[in-house]
């Protein structure tokens, strides 16, 4: 158990730069979710902290040690893979007690802890297995097993559960944080699924392109996104953003259709005239006969609720998540005007009132 | 109207024909079984018989009764011919087996360790080493056969297993075979590897090695009978008899000019040259098909 501290690090391929410096503090037990789009660097940022890759510049530092030189295996950390990388020729306990036999632990020692490990994820009936003869869901617990047995510092997770069917994931991303709240290892575990990184993480990064656009806890991300990158990434169906201009000396935005919000938690700085978006997100609007008409291109009823795929007259695609079955038209919608989010038109930040 | 169906008349002409195809698959098969073990089965025969009957010029396709004498003679004592001293099969057979598990267990660990270096490792001109193994394929034994005598002669390996072995055993083939085999070896496993704490050398062990084994197995198959078939080059590097193999020892025993031959000797050396091969075929057939076919990932 340890604290992780990347600061600085940066990653270029030649002269493409895939990481523009990432400083993140993670603490002793605490389990932090990189999430992006594939290609933001969020796995390379991984690799660099398991020593698989080396960063351009900056600095991993693991319990206050600085461990940038060191080799992946002096690192004292273990790793999930995406496919696992069980070795096909050994049995699940070999595959287990492979990093301990390297590191000479004696014998009964690591009968027991690959024994505990197993029982832990009840899979000590599987031992004699080859990987080959095992589910998915029997793969990707030997292979949080084999993390296990090392007892390392650190756990790092390459999306490991996108290899599994949706039944499987919702189920394994339960045990995953059950078990790394039990067994309090500090964690880093990169993923692209937004559902997966609000689920499991104490903290999330959100990355883009490179750059950590957000670091915080699920809901500080989900309800204030730091900008209209995060804003559309995490939630889904995905945030609404609408074209305005300031008005009233900020107090309320105008969309294109003339129609006036008014903010309820206080004016924005820029005053009149600022190009602004406006983010709502599909679950914060409502019918109201008084509000924006939609003609409705798609939609999709899911028992409890409906999403609405639509369009305001100007050509605007607007979702909607709606209570009950699918909505008659013509179908008007308002916000709720105390969920809304603003963000600069042109750098895409988030406007907070001043 | 509708047409009526003869289904009994439709029926025996499907069945006619299915007949006719099975006949006709089955006399090509025999045919070609024919073919092949004919040569084999005059050179079964020929070992039962004494010199003279074939010596007549017939050509016997029924066993005698000398098979006894002949196996013990051409064992122990081996048959002459041209050549005033016979080498005994039993001395021809150990050398022949010798240098062809030689030249199959020294290919393969040489090809092992190249491709291993040339697929896992980073290191200055890589792709250039590889060409250069990669070039050796134009370059065979019998082209470079002049060169590569003179050196051994330079060496002094003439007459010694190490000169008949040492050319024959750097393969450019085997390694292609291993470096294509050695890259769909995951990167995940070298990865997981590496922070299990495994070192290369470890990991050649206990990862790539029992990984190629059904590949090894294929390949020893194939390289111990390119070994045991060997002609040209033990023929130009051994004088002494005692280090015959028993492919060029066969040819020796075949006497040009006026001395007879003893054929039925000859016959016999022939069937124990082709015994080793065929066990090796045998013995490892389920490998050799498991290595050419499958791969456990």
């Amino acid at each position: 158990m340890a604290s992780l501290d990347i600061q600085g690090v940066t990653k270029s391929f030649g002269a493409t730069r895939v990481l523009h410096g990432i400083d993140l503090a993670i603490h002793d037990g605490e389990m932090v979710v990189i999430v992006g789009a594939s290609g933001c660097g969020k796995s390379t940022l991984l690799r660099i902290v398991a020593g698989l890759e080396t960063s351009t510049s900056g600095a991993v530092l693991i319990d206050k040690v600085d461990v940038t030189p060191l080799e992946p295996a002096d690192r004292d950390i273990a790793m999930v893979f995406q496919t696992y990388a069980l070795y096909p020729h050994m049995t699940v306990f070999d595959n287990m007690a492979y990093g301990l036999k390297i590191r000479r632990v004696p014998k009964p020692e690591i009968r027991r802890r690959v024994q505990e490990a197993a029982d832990l994820l009840s899979i000590g009936q599987l031992l004699d297995r080859k990987p080959r003869q095992l589910s998915g869901g029997q793969r990707q617990r030997v292979a949080m097993g084999r993390a296990i047995v090392r007892e390392p510092k650190l756990f790092l997770f390459d999306e490991p559960l996108s290899n599994l069917d949706a039944k499987l994931r919702v189920q394994m991303r339960a045990e995953i944080r059950g078990l790394q709240k039990r067994l309090a290892v500090t964690s880093l575990f990169v993923t692209h699924d937004q559902v997966e990184a609000m689920t499991l993480g104490d903290r999330l990064v959100v990355m883009n392109e490179g750059r950590a656009a957000q670091i915080g806890t699920p809901m500080e991300v989900w309800s204030r996104p730091a900008d209209t990158y995060v804003a559309s990434f995490i939630g889904s169906p995905a945030m609404n953003m609408l074209p305005a201009t300031l008005v009233e000396g900020g107090a309320a935005a105008r969309l294109a259709d003339g129609t006036i919000w008014r903010f309820a938690d206080g004016a924005r700085p820029g005053g009149e005239g600022r190009a602004v978006t406006i983010g709502i997100r599909p679950e914060h609007l409502f019918p109201d006969a008084g509000g924006l008409s939609v003609s409705i291109e798609l939609a999709e009823p899911l028992g409890s609720e409906t999403v609405v795929h639509g369009r305001l007259p100007d050509g605007t695609a607007l979702t909607a998540r709606l209570p009950g079955g699918i909505p008659a038209e013509p179908l008007a919608l308002a916000p709720d005007l105390a969920a809304l989010h603003v963000f600069d038109a042109t750098d895409g930040k988030r406007l907070d009132p001043a | 109207m509708s047409a009526t169906i003869d289904v009994e008349a439709l029926a025996a002409a499907s069945r006619r024909r299915r007949m006719r195809e099975r006949v006709l698959t089955h006399l090509s098969l025999i045919l070609g079984v024919a073919i092949f073990a004919l040569p084999i089965w005059i050179t079964l025969i020929g070992s039962t018989h004494d010199t003279d009957t074939i010596g007549r010029g017939d050509v016997p396709l029924l066993p005698g009764g000398e098979a006894w004498n002949n196996y013990a003679h051409a064992w122990s004592q081996g048959g002459g011919g041209r050549n005033t001293f016979a080498v005994p099969a039993s001395t021809m057979l150990w050398n022949s087996f010798i240098m062809a598990m030689l030249i199959a267990v020294g290919k393969i660990a040489i090809s092992l360790l190249s491709a291993f270096a040339v697929v896992f490792f980073a290191f200055p001109l890589r792709m250039v080493f590889f060409w250069m193994i990669f070039i050796t394929l134009m370059l065979p034994v019998e082209v470079r056969i002049i060169p590569t005598f003179q050196v051994m002669t330079s060496l002094s390996l003439i007459d010694t297993m190490t000169g008949l072995t040492l050319p024959l055993i750097a393969s450019a083939t085997a390694t292609l075979l291993f470096r294509q085999f050695f890259l769909t070896i995951p990167d995940e496993y070298v990865e997981a590897a590496k922070i299990d704490g495994a070192g290369p050398l470890r990991f050649f062990k206990d990862v790539v090695l029992p990984l190629s084994a059904t590949n090894i197995a294929a390949l020893f198959v194939i390289l111990f009978i390119y070994g045991w078939n060997q002609y040209l080059w033990p023929l130009l590097m051994v004088t002494d008899r005692d280090l015959e193999t028993i492919i060029v020892g066969l040819t020796k025993m075949i006497g040009i000019g006026d001395t007879q031959n003893e054929w039925n000797l000859i016959m016999t050396t022939a069937v124990f040259a082709l015994l080793p091969p065929v066990a090796v075929v045998v013995l490892m057939q389920r490998w050799f098909i498991k290595g050419l076919t499958e791969t456990e990932k």
